[in-house]
């Protein structure tokens, strides 16, 4: 195994990646059952860290304040979707920050146990839609044609929410594309859902670009011969 | 004089350091600083483990406990990497949040449910940390004499956390300057290795190997100490 990611581990294991290397090494680590051991074996020595920590006590209402607030959100019992859909309604900032730990926590567990399938691409699409969601340097584009917004980070990663979009019909999908002029850019496929959805872009943005929505056939194309229904504004 | 259960001692005599890695001592069993019996009757007789599982079926009570034998070290961690006691609560909160709203998904055998906790409220902590602003401009010294121990000793903690502390310190201190420097400013300073490069003037390589070397180095230190030394409170044995 390459010694650069395997270092990594230790750099992990103390939240000391930046946000572009923990994904690297979250990836790997789904491959990596040696990593997987050794993180688990580093996180004894964080705990470790943590507990020389120790301190003054917190504050005796935190305890209060923390089941309070746990009493107003049901805990999330199916992974993927009621996690989704639990977030949706509020795109505040303070819902999104806990989208982001939420589906870091997710990914964190999905990894860990081993069952990696399609649904840590999706949370992975999804973490990265929330953490441009809660960045406020973000900016947001209005639509020319559909309900909902642009989300643009400072990056250029983008987030299009939509209201009231049906889910596609069956055997169709919704597309992506990225306009750079006249050029369009496949950036994704997304189902749809009923009332407010969101959904990150798989490619970045750069000033003067539209954002569109065709309907296809499942799977998606390259190439589309449809008009768009969704545009936004140019970023 | 604290009062400690037998099952405090005895979970500390018989920790296990063995290198074939079997989870570490249960420190939870050692929390239970402030018994208030009555709201955890149903819970206390449970592992943290355990405990997770009933947080899955929604039950406020065993979130209750965990706070009760985890809180307090979290909020001690969050203190140190934020140095601001209402973001502190904060990060506590967001992470107990956190076990709250994913406890189905949390794995028993890939990690205690402790180690799980505190991995989620320092990772919310040192997200909260890189978004300050004041820490891009104050010199590094600053942000190693707080690492390295800005927090001035409690005078109402439990004899078994004082011990563990003082043999974490001790250990830390046995590492190379070097790697000691790197583990405190990553860990408790919430800096990232590229940061660290940047700001320390060294190659990124150079900064990942301390990382690696010290923390490998760290934790044989622990177990080697966890040998050696067996706390034993006067009023045992």
């Amino acid at each position: 195994m390459e010694t650069g990611i395997h270092e990594l581990t230790a750099g992990y294991a103390l939240d000391a990646l930046d946000a572009d290397e923990r994904w690297a090494y979250e990836t790997h680590l789904a491959d990596c059952e040696r990593c997987r051991e050794e993180l688990t074996s580093f996180w004894e020595t964080t705990e470790a860290l943590a507990i020389a920590a120790a301190g003054p006590a917190p504050n005796l209402d935190l305890r209060d304040r923390i089941l309070t607030a746990a009493r107003a959100e049901r805990p999330v019992v199916v992974p993927l979707e009621s996690r989704r859909g639990r977030f949706v309604p509020v795109l505040g900032a303070a819902a999104a920050i806990a989208a982001v730990v939420a589906l870091a926590v997710g990914l964190w567990a999905t990894q860990l146990s081993g069952d990696l399938d399609d649904a840590r691409l999706a949370l992975e699409r999804e973490r990265q839609a929330a953490a441009v969601l809660a960045d406020p340097g973000a900016r947001t584009v209005a639509l020319e044609a559909g309900e909902g917004r642009l989300v643009v980070d400072d990056d250029g990663r983008a987030v299009l929410v939509l209201d009231g979009l049906d889910p596609a019909p069956t055997g169709k999908t919704y597309e992506l594309w990225i306009f750079e002029g006249e050029n369009a850019s496949p950036a994704g496929l997304f189902p749809g859902q009923a009332g407010r959805d969101w959904v990150g872009l798989d490619a970045t943005v750069d000033t003067g670009d539209v954002v569109a929505v065709t309907i296809e056939e499942a799977g998606g194309v390259e190439v589309s011969a449809n008009d768009p229904i969704i545009a936004s504004a140019p970023v | 004089m604290e009062a400690l259960s037998p099952t405090a001692v005895l979970a500390f005599r018989t920790h296990d350091s063995s290198r074939n890695r079997k989870p570490r001592e249960r420190v939870s069993d050692l929390r239970r600083e402030q018994p208030s019996w009555s709201m955890r009757k149903h819970h206390a007789h449970l592992s943290d483990e355990a405990l997770v599982a009933q947080v899955a079926r929604g039950d406020e009570g065993a979130l209750g406990e965990l706070y009760d034998r985890v809180g307090r070290i979290a909020y001690g961690l969050a203190v140190r990497v934020l140095r601001d006691d209402r973001l502190a609560e904060d990060a506590v909160q967001e992470g107990f949040l956190a076990v709250w709203g994913s406890a189905a998904s949390f794995r028993a055998e890939r990690a205690k449910a402790s180690t799980w906790i505190l991995t989620l409220v320092h990772r919310r902590a040192v997200d909260l940390v890189r978004r300050e602003e004041r820490r891009r401009t104050e010199p590094l010294d600053d942000e190693t004499s707080a690492a390295a121990g800005g927090v001035s000793e409690p005078t109402d903690e439990a004899a078994w956390l004082r011990f563990e502390r003082e043999r974490v310190q001790a250990a830390l201190r046995q590492l190379p300057d070097v790697q000691q420097e790197a583990l405190e400013l990553a860990y408790y300073g919430g800096f990232s290795q590229s940061e660290l490069a940047q700001r320390l003037g060294v190659p990124l390589g150079t900064i990942k190997s301390r990382m690696f070397s010290g923390l490998a180095r760290l934790r044989e230190l622990l177990d080697e100490s966890s040998q050696e030394e067996s706390w034993k409170p006067e009023f045992t044995s």
